[in-house]
């Protein structure tokens, strides 16, 4: 079986080499339209995402709106898979073989997007720009037609990993991770950089997304002694999570948390402002509700946008600035095309971005892509809560990936 | 009017193979018929139907309401991933091995589980479903399952040369699977245990008083229903070609039921509706709206109970029960 | 053996929130001998109510009877609309628009109010007590619950209307003839349990944050303190409710680690069940043929 896999991946390869021989597959693309396909979470346990899918109809929208793209109407054409696998099977399928897009954008989930990842390099369809932040879309040698977007979770496990041999090379780290494929690349990163520490150094913890409080998780790891913590939950756990760490008296000399729940509306302010000072994280993402960005001029576009397009929606919700960031790096991909959407050069597009600046991320941070790149975004920079604020401070880092 | 009721009676006793011959007909024409990707989506609802099937001999026959039948699915399409994966074994040799598997499972599930009863073991079922996702990623069994990453599989493809695509073989192989099963029900429950299990349910304790050995037939009950949900999710785990602790959510077990019901409780022919709901009614409801497809979903479920309580099923019994006077 | 002691106190604090939902759960049930699956997302709904209410400037006790008279009203208009010309109905269709309700209402939960996680106010000293293992509110929602058995209690057990639901609900048939409106027994059923639900919530979400899925994870452990205490008793119910919550804790911690707390949990209480199947305080049913 094995074998059958890498020679299968390894045929992918070479006939993902773009050949000058053959007739470029224009499936998807008319001389007024181009077909955009995807699939989102509108139901389900992760609904909170579909709020992507939301902006990325009204943003093609508004182009279309006002006439298009260079001349074509982009007909974005989403599909709800209820955060499902097999419903995602079924959605791309009927997006790759019914509607015949001409690539797919932004679906959202790593399970869900794993069980179409071969499929898209059976059919070589570019898979663009993933909403999940798994390592495993970075693989250009074995799935060639399928890229990323944001910096991996696994990547910033090991900047936190690193920071704290710098400042605490002794520290006891405590671990709290959500029980699924975004909390354990939390731990894979922290083991990337430990190595055989990590037993020693490592106190690990998980807990369920069905969890009612994480209490319990919490009063253990500090009866452990831990002195570092790092925080990888979805924000209503990261809330109780520094809520808890406060009111039981942990001061502990470190805390890391996420990039995924730092939103001042959603984590840091129903935690309770001061209870968090001190709390240190990784961001590539500006934050809506974060005062910083208040005069900011890429967040004042996009405020400007949400005005005009999505009025009813709640901009403290950071989905919609993520939402909108990936949006502009598929337009720069259509309009590096050149008028040639083919498949194969919407593919070299999207993998031939040059440090380009996008308004959602934080300034000096760019996205870049090469054939043998294709982490889009690897930049982050450290930021500390002031209370009121996440502080930035330090150079902006190149993760390792 | 009159004339025309024996002409139909004439026609469901004496021709009975000719509405079989009609029905396979039916049946296999979409793989000549439609694209590859419906015949997906047929397949699936196939595979649901079998799902359903099962599910519906221990709470639609045996009336013992199971909200958990996700997690034997569950365990059919891991045995087979792994079959596959880890084993390296033919896809075809993973079904039997699928259903002993859940068979047993469901064996000793059901022996604690069914002494509870009622809405006890409604609950516990719809307990067992929401931790399936849990279980299945623990880190004991982790170097089989894949953890949270799961396992992908390989579709086979047609055997012997067939000029066929593996899309349309599969829901060729799954159709024979549910002809195969759908048939054996039936035999199954026209039979004495077949009566047994309906007694159970209808009249318990008269049952009890006339020799039967209830505890004992209603584990075996599960046993067999755990067997056959099984064994459709191991057909799932090859059309879909891919498994993980997500393919297998609470939401599962409660697709399941929802089939069930839609299709017709304690019918044989009821769960082929029930497929065929839950994989297409809810694009369905997300053409009607985009924004909440979750509401439309559920509205459409509770008017569809209001019109048809008795699932569509039922309403095909009064049809034809109609055109039989 | 601190860490012991601090994690059966912190099992004891999320098992109030456990008691408060199971709760409602045994009030349903009592009423209209069905379990509703929707309890939950309507407790959640209803919670989404009192914030509304609260961030429109009500003062807090305001806003909280308000919002338990509204979701007694919804409740009431569900069984009427929905429950009603489904009397007749088999039990399985009844599950099946139970879960039906469940998708109406939490997706509409999460179109209307948005998914991001939202803080709710609470009445009580919002400080950490006993070295921050229990906050004030954690406290003052215990004592909220209390009220509310005892109340329920109360209703149950002393007054006509109370006997008249009990009644209803156990045995219509004979309910109706000694006079009982059964069908309105049944509408103020689940009138009540909606109201309850929404004390449950309110209750709640101090804790654990507001979202649309709030309710997910902690019906099930509600379930299980329900069935560990049986289902008919309103005051086992709570207890089964707080030992669900220490069970957890402790086996999560010691025994099978964090990873498999939620089956440890219904593991023991399929255990319980075996023994005595009417849980810890129900009382054994016995039919006649």
């Amino acid at each position: 079986m094995l074998n059958r896999r890498t020679l299968l991946a390894a045929s992918g390869a070479l006939l993902a080499a773009p050949r000058l021989s053959q007739a470029a597959d224009l499936t998807g693309v008319t001389a007024d339209e181009i077909k955009i396909g995807n699939v989102m979470p509108y139901s389900g346990p992760a609904s909170a995402y579909g709020v992507i899918g939301k902006l990325e109809q009204a943003y093609f929208k508004a182009i279309n709106d006002a006439g298009g793209f260079q001349g074509r109407k982009l007909n974005f054409i989403t599909y709800d898979d209820g955060y499902s696998p097999p419903k995602t099977v079924e959605q791309t399928r009927r997006l790759v073989e019914q509607d015949k897009v001409s690539f797919v954008f932004n679906s959202l989930g790593t399970p869900t997007q794993s069980a179409v990842h071969r499929y898209m390099q059976q059919r070589k369809v570019p898979h663009l720009f993933l909403a999940t932040g798994a390592d495993k879309w970075a693989d250009p040698q074995n799935f060639p037609w399928t890229i990323g977007w944001q910096p991996s979770y696994r990547t910033e496990a090991q900047i936190y990993a690193k920071a704290m041999l710098e400042q605490k090379p002794n520290a006891k780290m405590a671990l709290l991770y959500q029980n699924d494929d975004f909390g354990k690349d939390y731990l894979a990163g922290v083991r990337d950089v430990l190595g055989a520490r990590f037993d020693t150094m490592v106190k690990a913890v998980s807990h369920e997304v069905t969890d009612a409080t994480i209490d319990s998780q919490v009063v253990q790891l500090h009866s452990l002694g831990c002195d570092v913590l790092l925080t990888a939950t979805t924000p209503k756990f990261a809330a109780q999570t520094i809520r808890k760490v406060f009111d039981i008296g942990w001061r502990p000399a470190l805390h890391f948390i996420t990039n995924v729940s730092i939103s001042v509306a959603a984590v840091m302010n129903p935690a309770g402002a001061e209870k968090g000072v001190g709390i240190i994280t990784s961001a590539y993402l500006k934050d809506p509700t974060d005062p910083a960005w208040a005069n900011d001029t890429g967040m004042k576009e996009w405020r400007d946008w949400m005005k005009a397009h999505m009025p009813d929606a709640n901009q403290d919700d950071g989905n919609y600035v993520y939402s909108y960031g990936v949006c502009k790096t598929i337009m720069q991909v259509l309009t590096q095309c050149n008028g040639d959407f083919s498949r194969e050069n919407v593919m070299k597009q999207a993998t031939s971005l040059n440090r380009v600046a996008n308004p959602s991320l934080i300034n000096g941070i760019t996205v870049s892509t090469s054939g043998t790149n294709y982490h889009p975004i690897k930049q982050m920079q450290l930021a500390k809560w002031d209370g009121r604020t996440f502080a930035r401070f330090g150079n902006i880092i190149e993760g390792a990936g | 009017m009159a004339s025309e009721t024996p002409l139909l009676k004439r026609l469901l006793g004496v021709d009975q193979r000719v509405f079989w011959a009609l029905g396979l007909v039916l049946l296999v024409a979409p793989v000549f018929t439609v694209e590859s990707y419906r015949l997906f989506q047929l397949t699936l609802a196939a595979i649901y139907a079998i799902a359903i099937l099962g599910l519906n001999i221990i709470t639609g026959y045996n009336g013992q309401i199971s909200l958990g039948h996700g997690a034997f699915y569950a365990v059919g399409a891991y045995v087979a991933a792994i079959m596959m994966d880890k084993m390296g074994l033919p896809y075809w040799s993973t079904l039997p091995a699928a259903a002993v598997i859940c068979g047993l499972v469901g064996f000793g599930i059901g022996f604690p589980a069914l002494r509870l009863g009622g809405l006890y073991l409604a609950l516990t079922t719809f307990s067992l479903a929401v931790a399936v996702p849990q279980l299945l990623k623990y880190k004991g069994i982790e170097q089989w399952t894949g953890g949270v990453q799961g396992v992908l599989v390989f579709k086979p493809d047609a055997p012997f040369g067939l000029p066929l695509s593996s899309d349309q073989y599969m829901y060729l192989f799954t159709l024979a699977m549910a002809v195969l099963v759908f048939v054996l029900v039936r035999n199954l429950m026209a039979s004495r245990i077949g009566r047994a299990i309906m007694a159970i349910r209808d009249h318990g304790l008269a049952a009890e008083a006339m020799g039967m050995d209830i505890a004992r037939l209603k584990t075996n009950t599960f046993a067999v229903s755990a067997m056959i949900t099984g064994l459709a999710g191991a057909l799932s785990a090859i059309a879909v070609e891919f498994v993980s602790p997500d393919s297998f959510s609470v939401n599962l077990s409660i697709t399941l039921f929802v089939g069930m019901v839609v299709g017709g409780v304690a019918s044989i022919i009821g769960p082929v509706f029930g497929g065929l709901f839950v994989v297409f009614v809810p694009n369905l409801a997300e053409e009607i709206s985009k924004a909440a497809p979750g509401v439309i979903y559920g509205f459409i479920l509770i008017l569809f109970l209001f019109v048809l309580p008795g699932g569509v099923a039922g309403l095909l019994r009064r049809l034809v029960a109609r055109l039989l006077r | 053996m601190n860490g012991f002691i601090h994690q059966v106190i912190a099992g004891i604090a999320t098992g109030g929130i456990y008691a408060s939902v199971a709760l409602a759960l045994v009030m349903i049930y009592q009423a209209t001998h069905h379990v509703n699956f929707a309890q939950g997302e309507m407790a959640t709904f209803s919670t989404y109510i009192a914030l509304t209410l609260v961030q429109a400037g009500l003062p807090f006790w305001v806003a909280f009877f308000a919002t338990v008279g509204v979701s007694f009203c919804l409740g009431v208009l569900i069984e009427r609309v929905l429950m009603r010309p489904m009397a007749h109905a088999t039990v399985l269709t009844h599950v099946g628009l139970f879960i039906g309700l469940v998708l109406v209402v939490s997706n509409l939960t999460g179109w209307v109010f948005d998914y991001t996680v939202k803080p709710f106010p609470t009445p009580f000293h919002d400080g950490p007590l006993l070295g921050g293992l229990v906050t004030g509110h954690e406290l003052g929602s215990t004592a909220v619950t209390l009220v509310v058995l005892g109340l329920v209690y109360v209703f149950f057990r002393y007054t006509r209307l109370g006997l008249a639901m009990r009644a209803a609900a156990y045995n219509p048939a004979s309910a109706r003839l000694v006079g009982v409106r059964v069908g309105w027994m049944l509408a103020l059923g689940w009138g009540l349990a909606a109201g309850i639900g929404a004390i449950a919530g309110i209750m709640v979400a101090p804790v654990v944050f507001l979202e649309p899925n709030m309710m997910l994870g902690i019906l099930l452990y509600a379930f299980a303190g329900a069935l560990l205490g049986g289902i008919d008793n309103p005051g086992g119910a709570v207890v089964g409710g707080f030992a669900v919550g220490v069970i957890e804790n402790l086996g999560g911690t010691y025994i099978v680690g964090t990873e498999l707390k939620l089956t440890m949990a219904l593991v023991i209480i399929i255990g319980v069940l075996l023994v005595k199947p009417a849980g810890l305080f129900g009382r054994v049913v016995l039919s006649r043929v």
